[in-house]
């Protein structure tokens, strides 16, 4: 497994060979193609493009864009607004949690919900909102916000 | 040369040098965190913080700002002293900071400030976040609650020992200081044992195993040391 992600991130980011500058647009590349950039993979970036491993680590943790863990099948965005936090997004997240027994930038056991939390969606009028895949939900309270992702998660990927 | 006051003090530096350069040689005390002789300075902890009178009381890092003809300087005040104690406060109720407990306990810059500035009490509460201890060095071990991020061993590595294996991971109050793709320390690759940023460290943050908390002197010094007989390339 890990042999052959070693070898297809080898192949992707040999374009960045040498580019120390191009560190992001190379994890870019990793995380479009496999999904996610496991350690394996970073371990591979830091050796072709010459960056210490150190540094790879860094700027993939830094950026919340990066993940290191495969996606789950839907992706819950929780707004942690300033309009959302006044109405209750606290709450929100505590149901989500009970529902799918992780919080924010976790994936639920089963593999079917990421959870992230994002700053205003824009849709203020409606907070509490979330998002799930491309869909909005507002006015959400603890009740409504599980029968919405046993909804989603009834009807699979 | 360049002329410049500090706390009323007329002083004399050299272009190159920082506020902090030009106070030390004066005599006038401003205390520092992040800062190390030997390595580049990063303007992180502002402990350093003084105030320029002629430029509206703005304040800027002693450690990190060049002298400048004519400068005003206030290096020691009330205010000063205030924000200074406040940071003090805040580094000491982000992590875990309890000195009775700590391998670095009479032996901690952090606790010496805290004495130096009169900081008695915390104002702020305590997160106590859990964070894990990494023991897996054969001879170093690094207790990330007692770590203020100063960034002292992540340039000492990088700058002085060139191995680079110490990063930041993470971001924010969420920040760890760790080693290659976030590898147990004894399972790093490029960690040479070199053991800088022990010394390096003003905390409890990093130590050296097997030895006691009266011994856990750190030489901070060796830096500069190393750095001064080794100058670095042109360039
Ligand atoms: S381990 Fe020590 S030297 Fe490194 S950032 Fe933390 S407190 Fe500073
Ligand atoms: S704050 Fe949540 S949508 Fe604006
Ligand atoms: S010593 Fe100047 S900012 Fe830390």
């Amino acid at each position: 497994m890990t042999v052959e992600i070693e070898a297809r991130v080898a192949e992707l980011v040999k374009p960045y060979a040498g580019k120390r500058s191009e560190l992001i647009q190379a994890l870019h590349r990793v995380q479009s193609e496999l999904g996610h950039i496991p350690k394996a993979a970073q371990a591979v970036v830091a050796e072709a493009l010459g960056v210490p491993p150190s540094q790879v680590t860094g700027v993939v943790s830094f950026y919340h864009f990066f993940r290191t863990a495969p996606a789950g099948q839907h992706t819950v965005r929780l707004c942690l607004g300033t309009a959302c936090h006044v109405r209750g997004a606290e709450r929100v997240l505590k149901a989500i949690q009970e529902e799918l027994g992780v919080g924010l930038g976790a994936t639920s056991a089963d593999g079917m919900f990421t959870v992230e939390g994002v700053r205003c969606l824009g849709a203020c009028g409606l907070a509490p909102v979330m998002m799930v895949d491309d869909e909005v939900y507002g006015r959400l309270d603890p009740k409504r916000v599980k029968r919405i992702l046993r909804e989603v998660g009834k009807d699979g990927g | 040369m360049i002329t410049l006051r500090i706390d009323d003090i007329p002083v004399q530096a050299e272009p190159d040098q920082t506020i902090l350069d030009a106070a030390k040689a004066a005599g006038i005390r401003i205390p520092t965190l992040c800062h190390l002789p030997g390595l580049s300075p990063v303007g992180a902890c502002r402990l350093c913080l003084v105030e320029i009178r002629n430029w509206n009381g703005k304040l800027v890092p002693a450690c990190a700002t060049p002298v400048q003809e004519g400068l005003d300087v206030v290096a020691n005040s009330d205010r000063l002293r205030e924000l200074r104690r406040t940071i003090l406060e805040l580094l000491f109720a982000e992590r875990n900071h309890i000195c009775a407990f700590c391998v670095a306990n009479g032996h901690c810059e952090l606790q010496d400030l805290a004495a130096e500035l009169g900081m008695d009490h915390v104002r702020f509460p305590y997160r106590f976040p859990p964070l894990p201890l990494d023991a897996s060095h054969p001879k170093f071990g690094i207790d990330h609650n007692r770590c203020i991020l100063c960034g002292r061993c992540v340039r000492a590595c990088s700058e002085v020992e060139g191995a680079m294996t110490w990063g930041f991971a993470g971001r924010g109050i969420f920040t760890l200081i760790e080693a290659d793709l976030g590898d147990p320390w004894g399972d790093a690759k490029t960690c040479t044992g070199c053991g800088k940023c022990v010394q390096a460290c003003p905390t409890g943050a990093l130590f050296e195993k097997g030895r006691a908390t009266g011994e856990q002197e750190k030489r901070p010094a060796i830096v500069a040391a190393l750095t001064e007989r080794r100058p670095r390339a042109q360039g």
